[in-house]
């Protein structure tokens, strides 16, 4: 079990961190230094506490669902409260937590300490979007207060049009939500064209910067089709816009493809800084420079292309030509190529590294074996003949909890314990970090290996009831759910312990080279004492420490 | 006055102004792909519905169209005439340039509504509350729908430029812009020109189809 090693840097001073000025945390007091900041450390702080309420909203919805399929009937909530259950369940868990989290909360932290600068580009925009991401949420949670929404995630019309529910509301606040999300974006797109420090070219940024430069690219040309799909719901709903209807020649097919446009490609909105996160993680764990840098920075750019023209893949069995359909299922598996590239680039980093199993790592390991069970399904799901199939069964469902949970919230994980020291300046405990590693990973199995076994015997998504031979399946999706759950408490639990009794962190405990290691952990209000001066890659592990040190110089 | 108004987290003030048009350039291309959606709807129905939209829109007036594209393109011009003297420090002629194009911005809404209250007497209006012709062939709907709703997002752009235009207006007679200043300005500039540019597509698709 390693312990964190403090093999960089100079020893913690009297504050912990060997910095003349005070951290972040302390450097003001008061409310209101923190509602109204234009500290990028701050507001990423606020969208923590905003995307893990919204975590437990979401994960408190889905046991609800699991706990209903417990038996074959009815368990204990009726059908249309089943109905609202996975459709709130969906929006709360993509819009609220899963696009925000670990751009704004991670990507706002530390990108800019990354690239050696004091802030990002526009300090006032990126509070705007904190405030424009609260507004949305209470418009979401009015909206599931005012009568919520049963149509599923996706919206899809007719019904979506007639549906009794807050559709309206519902559309309205993912409207002023991507508002926010295109905020941030916009932020990191500029701050990395223009602050990045001295020295400091491209190629020598962490891997984190490429990929949420990828993520922002994406999030700044497809929200707004969505934005814009969502909006015509939202006013025919309410005021019989009809451009879906076909009693008017409208065509319902014509808004799936405008929603898959944005809705498919927010998949790796969601994945590509969860790629970000985990090349950082193997690197500094393992002390080892990327086997290679350049295939996993480019790959999140190639994905990030490719994904605008793969959204027909969710489509087969909605009169896509067979011939659109063949070629969707192409190219989505150049997806697939570009996964694999950085699948491999980071096992193949890990060798000849000196490896410490530190809880980040244990994520690690999980979203390798997560994510590569997930992506091969996908490709399996992107072949037309087999997707007939498995289309709208369990088996879609645990293909894309396998990514999005396995794959995302394994590295959200791993960036909480990973970067908590530098956020906190403390240390988490690691035994237990790494045992509610193991609970998190046993849950997740539990509860969606099971439904790849359901779906593949034909039990339809979405429905309240299920004949009793897929009983026994459901129980063990169920329990590892619950499972699942404590398990993310309990990390929860030690993080907030850690908050307040763990261990003083200094400056770099993971004896990373990378550039948010080079200044206190936490860091003063500016980031840096004085501007830093680069001279070498982020992951210049063959070098001496001195020598790391004296070629990224910024204290 | 100019070390003041650098942000701490840049060095220079070129890069600081290069930040922001840059930021600017992303802002517009994402609202590219706002319009993009609707024009890709546009493209759908009308390659289903060929003759519908010609019917459908047959009685939008040219003359009334073309007026404001008229309009529009003038007041793009007098806002580049604008930026241009505010870079050599003439800024009360930006102000009044921008003030004039604030006033043909509100000449074109003027139209517009002249227009809009044509169709509301004769009831072409969109969805479920078009009754303009008994049994509307399928097709007429959606081309009039579209119509109403992407010329009124546009309108809705028009008004968000004229209070940005009017805005600059009123900061350049403050003294808040000049040759050490006028970034700002550019870029409120720019989004009038993508107002435009939208307009300029608009017109052709929706007034020049008989």
């Amino acid at each position: 079990m390693s312990q964190a090693t403090i093999d960089a840097d100079t020893r913690p001073g009297a504050l912990g961190v060997g910095a003349e000025h005070p951290d972040y945390l302390r450097a003001d007091s008061g409310l209101r230094s923190w509602l109204l900041t234009k500290d990028h450390k701050r507001i990423a702080l606020m969208f923590y506490v905003g995307v893990i309420l919204f975590l437990g909203l979401g994960g408190t919805f889905a046991l609800v669902l699991r706990t209903e399929l417990l038996t074959p009937e009815q368990t204990f909530i009726d059908a249309n409260t089943y109905n609202q259950m996975f459709t709130l369940h969906g929006i709360t868990m993509v819009w609220l937590f899963m696009i925000p989290a670990i751009p704004t909360v991670f990507g706002n932290f530390v990108l800019p300490i990354m690239l050696g600068a004091k802030d990002l580009a526009f300090p006032r925009v990126n509070l705007a979007s904190f405030y424009v991401y609260v507004l949305s949420a209470i418009i979401l949670l009015g909206a599931m207060l005012a009568g919520g929404a049963d149509t599923g995630w996706t919206f899809y019309v007719p019904y979506s049009t007639t549906s009794p529910t807050a559709v309206t509301w519902m559309g309205i606040g993912i409207f002023v939500n991507g508002i926010s999300s295109i905020m941030t974006s916009v932020n990191f797109i500029v701050t990395t064209h223009t602050l990045r420090a001295k020295g400091l070219s491209w190629h020598r940024m962490p891997l984190f910067v490429w990929a949420s430069y990828g993520t922002s690219i994406i999030i700044l040309f497809a929200t707004p089709v969505l934005g814009m799909s969502l909006l015509l719901i939202a006013i025919d709903h309410t005021f019989g816009l009809s451009l879906f209807n076909p009693r008017f020649g409208g065509d319902p097919v014509l808004f799936q493809h405008l929603f898959w446009f944005y809705s498919h490609p927010a998949v790796y909105i969601m994945i590509l800084p969860a790629f970000g996160v985990i090349s950082e993680v193997v690197c500094s764990f393992s002390h080892n420079k990327p086997a290679s840098y350049r295939a996993i920075a480019y790959s999140s750019l190639g994905i990030a292309f490719v994904g605008f023209f793969t959204w027909g893949h969710h489509m087969f069995v909605a009169g896509l030509s067979e011939f659109d359909a063949g070629v969707f299922g192409a190219l989505s598996m150049f997806v697939a190529i570009f996964s694999a590239i950085k699948v491999f680039t980071w096992v193949a980093t890990l060798r000849g590294g000196s490896i410490s199993f530190a809880t980040p790592m244990l994520y690690f390991l999980w979203f390798l074996f997560l994510f590569v069970f997930g992506g091969m399904t996908g490709v399996a799901v992107a072949t037309q003949s087999l997707d007939v199939h498995w289309h709208d069964t369990y088996f879609v469902v645990a293909h894309f909890h396998f990514i999005m949970v396995g794959g995302t919230l394994t590295a959200f994980l791993a960036a909480a314990h990973y970067w908590f020291p530098k956020m906190f300046g403390r240390l988490y405990d690691e035994r237990v970090g790494l045992l509610t590693s193991v609970a998190v990973f046993i849950g997740f199995v539990f509860t969606f290996l099971p439904q790849f076994l359901l779906g593949n015997g034909g039990m339809p998504r979405r429905y309240f009831t299920y004949p009793e031979r897929y009983q026994w399946l459901n129980v063990l999706s169920t329990g590892g759910a619950w499972l699942l759950g404590a398990g993310l408490i309990l990390a929860l639990g030690n993080l907030l312990v850690a908050l307040k009794w763990g261990k003083r962190a200094g400056p770099n405990p993971w004896g990373s080279r990378s550039f948010e290691w080079i200044t206190a952990s936490p860091p003063s209000k500016h980031n840096f004492e004085e501007t830093p001066e680069i001279e070498r890659s982020a992951y210049e592990y063959t070098l001496s420490e001195e020598v790391a040190r004296e070629r990224a110089k910024a204290r | 006055m100019s070390a003041q108004r650098l942000a701490e987290q840049f060095e220079t003030l070129e890069k600081q102004d290069h930040a922001a048009r840059l930021g600017m350039w992303m802002f517009l291309g994402s609202e590219t792909l706002l319009f993009g959606a609707l024009f890709a709807v546009y493209a759908y129905y009308r390659g289903m519905y060929p003759s519908e939209f010609v019917q459908a829109l047959h009685h939008n007036s040219v003359a009334l169209g073309t007026t404001n594209t008229v309009v529009l393109i003038t007041s793009s011009f007098t806002v580049a005439l604008g930026v241009h003297f505010v870079r050599e420090g003439k800024t009360r002629l930006t102000a009044a340039l921008f003030a004039l194009s604030t006033l043909f911005g509100g000449v074109f809404l003027v139209v517009k509504g002249i227009e809009y209250a044509h169709h509301i007497h004769e009831n072409a209006l969109p969805g479920g509350m078009y009754s303009f012709v008994e049994q509307p062939p399928a097709g007429v709907v959606l081309g009039i729908t579209l119509y109403w709703f992407m010329t009124a997002l546009h309108g809705l752009h028009v008004i968000a430029g004229m209070i940005m235009l009017a805005a600059v207006a009123v900061l350049c007679l403050k003294g808040r812009y000049g040759t050490h200043r006028f970034v700002a300005v550019e870029n409120v500039g720019l989004y009038w020109h993508l107002v435009d540019v939208v307009w300029i597509f608009l017109w052709p698709l929706f007034y020049l189809t008989d």
